[in-house]
């Protein structure tokens, strides 16, 4: 086997030395009822017939590369520049060890160290953590921290929020004593300001808001951070990295952690995964962070060196009194997020979060102009916008796919009762061709 | 000079008007929306991200990169990590536009390839553990733990049988098994290991009572040791009404030997990052399925897949399902490669890969005990511990002694883990290094044993030959620089800090 470079003459020798006489003998503590187990597997594939295999399975997926994608809803597809996958793939750090070493890691925790101060750039925020699995994860160990640092047991959450992301909230919370509230939002999907405000009291370790929200709606929340802080919560928001390049931080509205999914930045859509949940809070909580932080400090000789800080936090050293059981974070992503913000620089990025804006109104301006399909066009948004069809998005969708068009995500399954709504999502991605192609499409449906 | 000496950040090589990367421009360029957008959504200060062209982005990383260890430049004997050979053709697959390329909210119809992908996964995984079903969503070991310790609470609840709030885990166990049994609340209660370094079976069974949630599991051990008595373990745990998990982070020594399932385990978390040779990323993304025993199906994670006649589809929800633990489906890049892997191999190279990394460890083992003493010297599985409390009155540590061997090109071992072995060096080979490798590791540690006795300061000084020296850790955690706004802002203080006149 050819990752395998030990002969069979190797092993006998080896063996030998052991003073086993053959590789049984190395099994005697094993009770013998447990040894020798029939595994169904196959054979093994030559590389010619694994890549002849891969190339038809991955043919029978349809994928965003030859259609015309209008799919959000928590992944992005945008822009990867060349240069990204040309870093990540080198071996020094793809096929590198957690920087526990920091003298044999340098270049991670560098890297490491720029992705934070990218992210806290790109936050409004003082620091940011290595990073956390995913948008969704990153949000739960928000809500987490908001209890532990409040002591108090409920956190409150907006219906506008990813439906993804309050259900792994659910599912982090359920067996504790902490509960999860949620509030209301209005017809065009911003929050409602009455049930938010008549659910927010004392009780509230943190409140969370998403924004643009799942529906793409720019939550207008001024006056929230000075409302939530006056009963003593913190504000959470998740938010669209992408989006930051333009529009307002989590620190100009003042929140206390900012969460978010980070595959918009320069990491595939790869059908949902590796991610990168990105994590950024106000020195005061810093040490309450959960998962990894890259520090800068000096070696003895003065030097500059970076290297893992405030692990006092952590499992490896705290056992079960760590902040969070994290481990892993997602370096390599990481990695990608940070060649990827290096690359856009100070212009690029705000020039791609223009770019989504105006992709995004030139569809939503046309396809307003349908019979058939409402949409509103006040609403202020950033890239993806809800049509409401006047026949279910089913149809609509079955349509689009015939076209080689993936039209967008229906809401029924998130929300029972809106079968005829769909979310649109238009990246710096999209051609003028395949915006006018899907308006056309849609004429048709 | 092969390792550059320039040591600034990516911001401090700014230079206002640079760019990376080329943009395509606006199609409404007249009403441009964000323009007119109310000024109150608008960032009122632009990110500082730096301003630096392509050619010195790319020399940027490329030259950290050469700061770095890796599996692909250097052996990392690192106990209870496997870190093996990731194979070029799983990044080739996972590269591959008809994966790499797909929305996890395309509609089932379009996406049957991937589809197949994740059922084949979830049945080969299951054939090597002898567990009846999978989650393929977590996105690590640490969250498969989380995941199976909600399953656990979910069991217990679903029969009423609320008081069992004691999680066991004996001393030697990973540091993320009681930090996980916390995160859900549970009280945890340390087990000590006998003098065979394995679990005691009258200290397991004092424990054992009505209010024991599970016993979390490690086997063979971080010790390298099979836990002999497996089977009256996993009989006392059931018999108290607890379940079993099992922390998969070493299956890499039983594939094709004996399964977990067949032990008595009701639930097991691998690390597709370890045995399944997906790449560490310098510290993620990883995947940690969850297998389970069929009683415990309706509690598993969704989505599922499941299979009817040649169409793959997503399973209906059960209604005792713990939720969903991640967006979509997992790390489904990580399961690509991990299949790769596993169908590369096929049968006979997924037994191989156990039988190497034993007789590795073993033969590691073997020639080393003359130069450091084995904590438990017996036979081993895939890994073995040293202990260097000898040294300790020189004030050598296993961790000096792991910083001495990367000046000979060599990861450190795991050190001062397992906690249960004083000054621990853990060693894991894996069964992608040759004996050749093998013999000039050891030959590496014999000489660090010599200078140890003639020149301790060798070792206590080390590294020499890195990029660095060692970082002063105390002064990184109490004064915290965590990004470049800090490292600035340190920068003007110490600048109008007054400087004292001469007298």
């Amino acid at each position: 086997m050819h990752y395998q470079p030990l002969t069979a003459q190797d092993k006998e020798s080896m063996l030998h030395e052991i003073g086993a006489s053959s590789f049984n003998d190395l099994l005697k503590g094993i009770p013998a009822s447990l040894l020798n187990p029939t595994l169904t597997l196959p054979p093994a594939l030559s590389e010619i017939e694994i890549q002849a295999l891969l190339r038809n399975l991955g043919g029978r997926n349809k994928n965003v590369g030859n259609t015309a994608s209008f799919l959000g809803g928590g992944s992005y597809e945008h822009f990867i520049p060349t240069a990204v996958s040309s870093i990540t793939g080198r071996h020094e750090f793809y096929t590198a060890y957690t920087p526990y070493q920091p003298e044999a890691a340098q270049g991670t925790l560098q890297a490491i160290f720029e992705f934070q101060s990218l992210v806290a750039e790109l936050m409004g925020l003082d620091v940011s953590n290595a990073s956390h699995y995913d948008g969704s994860t990153s949000l739960a160990e928000a809500a987490l921290l908001a209890l532990r640092h409040t002591g108090r047991s409920k956190i409150l959450v907006s219906e506008a929020v990813n439906p993804h992301y309050r259900q792994v909230l659910k599912t982090y919370l359920q067996g504790t004593s902490f509960t999860l509230e949620e509030f209301r939002f209005d017809a065009e999907g911003g929050f409602n300001r009455d049930a938010f405000f008549n659910k927010l009291n004392d009780d509230i370790a943190g409140v969370i808001f998403q924004t643009p929200n799942f529906f793409g709606v720019l939550e207008d929340l001024e006056g929230i951070s000075d409302a939530v802080h006056a009963v003593g919560a913190l504000l959470i928001l998740n938010v669209y990295p992408t989006s930051l390049g333009a529009l307002r931080t989590p620190g100009e509205w003042g929140a206390d952690v900012a969460v978010g999914e980070g595959q918009p930045l320069g990491i595939p859509v790869q059908f949902g995964g590796p991610y990168l949940g990105l994590f950024a809070t106000t020195r005061a909580l810093v040490r309450r962070v959960p998962g990894r932080l890259a520090g800068l400090t000096e070696d003895k000789d003065g030097k500059r060196a970076f290297c893992l800080t405030l692990q006092a936090r952590e499992q490896h050293i705290r056992r079960e009194k760590a902040a969070s059981n994290i481990c892993t974070n997602q370096a390599l992503c990481a990695l990608a997020a940070g060649v990827y913000m290096s690359l856009m620089g100070k212009q690029g990025i705000k020039k791609v979060a223009e770019l989504c804006m105006d992709r995004a109104h030139y569809l939503r301006e046309k396809i307003a102009g349908l019979k058939g399909c409402r949409v509103a066009l006040e609403t202020p948004i950033f890239n993806e916008f809800v049509v409401h069809a006047s026949q279910p998005f089913e149809v609509i969708e079955k349509k689009c796919i015939e076209k080689n068009i993936f039209p967008g995500i229906g809401l029924g399954k998130f929300y029972p009762g809106r079968e005829n709504d769909f979310l649109v999502c238009a990246t710096e991605t999209k051609t003028r061709e395949q915006l006018d192609l899907f308006v056309e499409v849609l004429s048709q449906c | 000079m092969l390792i550059s000496k320039d040591d600034r950040l990516i911001f401090e090589k700014s230079s206002a008007g640079r760019t990376g990367a080329g943009l395509p421009t606006a199609f409404i360029a007249a009403k441009n929306p964000f323009k007119t957008l109310n000024p109150k959504f608008r960032r009122k200060e632009d990110a500082q991200f730096p301003e630096v062209a392509e050619p010195e982005i790319i020399r940027h990383y490329v030259n950290l990169s050469r700061k770095n260890f890796s599996i692909d430049t250097h052996f990392y004997p690192l106990g209870s990590c496997t870190m093996k050979y990731n194979p070029k053709l799983n990044e080739w697959a996972a590269a591959q536009e008809g994966f790499s390329q797909v929305h996890p909210h395309q509609p089932e119809s379009t996406i049957q390839g991937y589809m197949h992908i994740l059922y084949e996964l979830e049945q080969f995984l299951k054939t090597m553990t002898g567990m009846d079903h999978f989650t393929l969503q977590p996105a690590a070991g640490a969250h498969g733990e989380l995941t199976g310790m909600m399953l656990i609470h979910a069991y217990h609840h679903s029969r009423g049988d609320t008081k069992r709030r004691k999680v066991l885990v004996p001393d030697s166990s990973h540091g993320t098994n009681p930090a996980t049994a916390a995160l859900l609340g549970y009280e945890v209660v340390t087990l000590k290991s006998n003098a065979r370094g394995r679990v005691d079976l009258a200290e397991l069974k004092s424990h054992l009572d009505e209010t024991s949630a599970c016993l979390m599991l490690t086997n063979p051990n971080t010790m390298g040791l099979f836990e002999s008595d497996i089977l009256e373990i996993t009989k006392a745990v059931h018999q108290a009404g607890a379940l079993l998990y099992y922390d998969g982070a070493n299956l890499n020594a039983l594939l094709g030997i004996a399964r977990p399932g067949d032990m008595g385990f009701d639930i097991v978390h691998l690390n597709l990052h370890k045995t399944f040779s997906t790449p560490h990323g310098g510290g993620g993304p990883g995947a940690g399925p969850v297998g389970v025993k069929a009683y415990l199906l309706p509690f598993l994670p969704h989505p599922l897949v499941e299979k009817t006649g040649s169409a793959y589809r997503w399973a209906a929800e059960s209604k005792q399902s713990v939720g969903r633990v991640k967006s979509f489906f997992g790390n489904a890049g990580m399961l690509l490669r991990a299949y790769t892997y596993i169908v590369t191999l096929g049968i006979d190279g997924i037994k191989k890969i156990s039988e190497d990394a034993v007789i590795n460890a073993n033969y590691l083992k073997e020639k080393l005990k003359d130069v450091l003493p084995v904590a438990v010297d017996e036979v081993c599985m895939h890994e073995f511990v040293l202990t260097l409390k000898a040294a300790k009155a020189k004030g050598i540590h296993s961790g000096d002694v792991g910083k001495r061997l990367l000046d000979y090109g060599y990861h450190a071992p795991t050190v001062h883990f397992p906690l249960v072995v004083d000054e621990a060096l853990m060693i894991e080979p894996t069964e992608s290094e040759s004996r050749e490798t093998l013999d000039l590791f050891i030959a590496a540690l014999r000489q660090i044993a010599r200078e140890i006795e003639e020149s301790p300061e060798l070792v206590l000084g080390a590294p020499w030959t890195m990029p660095i020296g060692r970082p002063d850790e105390v002064k990184a955690a109490r004064n915290p620089i965590l990004t470049y706004r800090d490292v600035v802002r340190e920068r003007e203080k110490n600048a109008k800090e007054p400087v004292a006149s001469k007298p």
